[in-house]
């Protein structure tokens, strides 16, 4: 759906729900997930619904992921870093994760 | 009698005077709830929903017999409210948990219960005091730091706001009249009824039951009644929705039906329910993380304060006015947890129009008036 304009900043890898794929530097995970074609990034805790990354500006809380671990982050405003274990999110957030 | 708009005005449309007004209206009764407008100090939409017996009634042992009695009622409650109006309250009572921190907070939990089960009269509601092996078998993620709790089986829960919404649609079906920003400035009572001067009008009833919260302070005077109230701010942390993982209420902390964790039991004397104390929610969290430590790093989605309902010495008020026959007045810190009695109990009496002594009368405000020894 979406395509890069150009290919020059450096690239790195991180893992999509165990999946390795590409990004660049200065990528947010959003975006990087959003190039990687990836449509939800969570499902809602009320009815299940798929939701993907939305204002791309940290207002509207769409991009909600669990990073390395931790649940509920805001993929727009984090930077990715190569490794970064990323995984879509499904209903309510587990405590502790 | 005059033939007045309604047999009973109830004045304050929270969770004490809708549920007074549901009993009534189930009575046969016409009612009116006079309620405030938008911008009114609504301790109904702040509170934190517990349906609670453990440590009531020190210092007043029929509270304890008193909220025994609501706590036993509220499954059918819940119930028939759920059948009038196909909402679902949640309300649970799976038993309820106060962790203590330390060994001094657990040796003066254990002590306040001692003296509560020690009074003359109390009912034995089976609180006990459990250590921490004991606590983990029901609430496996408690922190190292918890060296025990009380235990109280009859302790609950509910979604209060689907409460409140419930006891208001459940009133509209009954033909109960809701009327919002009326305000009552006045009430005096004149050839054989209460007339009641609100920012909208007169309104006219044959018996009024004052059921305002802290505001009965003022409008109890108006009838010959008194209503000595202290009112009080708490403030409450509110986190993000989680799957569940809490099945037992805890005084301080509890996981609602739709996965928050509500957080809070502060006190303070400030009145303006607009402003926040940081340090006490930075408290609340605290306590909350080293009672249960998956929380440490879970998002905070609300905080709120709100001003409590509470009388001088915390225990409920219901009285009948001497110099003006058919006026009521209710009052309590526990709206949640005493809603089965007010519309199942006290309304019932104030519709055949006078409080059965037998149950309530260790709750009227003459309490206050015990002469100093001299």
């Amino acid at each position: 759906m979406f395509k890069r304009l150009g290919d020059t900043a450096d690239t790195l890898t991180i893992e999509i729900d165990g999946k390795s794929v590409r990004a660049r530097s200065g990528d947010t995970v959003a975006a990087a997930m959003l190039a990687n074609g990836i449509d939800h990034c969570r499902t809602t805790p009320v009815t299940g619904a798929p939701r993907a990354p939305y204002c791309l500006m940290g207002v509207c809380f769409e991009c909600l992921v669990m990073i390395d671990g931790v649940g509920s982050r805001q993929g727009c405003l984090v930077p990715v870093r190569d490794g970064m274990r990323v995984e879509t999110q499904q209903g309510k957030r587990e405590a502790g994760r | 009698m005059a033939a007045s708009d309604y047999d009973v005005a109830v004045v304050g449309g929270g969770l004490v005077g809708a549920a007074t007004a549901w009993g009534l209206a189930r009575e046969g009764c016409r009612v009116a709830l006079l309620d405030e407008g938008d911008r009114a100090v609504r301790a109904s939409r702040g509170n934190f929903a517990l349906v609670w017996v453990q440590s009531k009634g020190l210092g007043l042992a029929a509270y304890a017999g008193w909220t025994v009695r609501s706590s036993n009622a509220w499954a059918d409650f819940a119930a028939t409210l759920k059948e009038e109006t196909g909402l679902d309250v949640c309300f649970q009572r799976p038993g309820g948990f106060h962790l203590a921190l330390s060994e001094r907070e657990l040796e003066a939990r254990a002590t306040t219960l001692k003296r509560l089960h020690n009074q003359p009269g109390i009912v034995d509601y089976k609180t006990e005091i459990l250590d921490h092996s004991q606590v983990a078998k029901m609430l496996p993620d408690i922190g190292r730091e918890v060296v025990g709790a009380s235990y109280c089986p009859l302790d609950g829960h509910v979604n209060s706001l689907r409460l409140f919404r419930t006891l208001h649609t459940a009133i509209h079906a009954r033909g109960v009249k809701y009327l919002p920003s009326h305000r009552v400035e006045n009430i005096v009572r004149e050839e054989g009824e209460f007339r009641l001067t609100t920012t909208q009008g007169e309104v006219r009833a044959g018996r009024v039951a004052l059921a305002a919260g802290n505001a009965n302070m003022r409008l109890a005077p108006m009838v010959g009644l008194e209503a000595p109230m202290k009112p009080e701010r708490g403030q409450i942390v509110v986190t993000e929705r989680l799957r569940p993982f809490l099945h037992h209420p805890v005084v301080t902390l509890r996981q609602t039906d739709e996965g928050t964790v509500m957080i809070g039991d502060s006190k303070e004397e400030s009145l303006d329910p607009t402003g926040l104390t940081l340090g006490v929610s930075a408290t609340e969290a605290e306590r909350a993380v080293r009672q249960f430590p998956l929380l440490a790093n879970v998002n905070v989605v609300r905080t709120w304060s709100a001003i409590r309902v509470m009388t001088q010495d915390g225990f409920p008020i219901y009285d009948e006015s001497e110099t003006h026959p058919g006026a009521f007045v209710l009052c309590c810190h526990s709206g949640v947890t005493l809603a089965a009695n007010h519309a199942l109990t006290v309304a019932p009496m104030i519709a055949r129009g006078a409080l059965d002594k037998t149950l309530v009368a260790p709750f009227s405000a003459r309490r206050f008036h015990v002469q100093e020894a001299g």
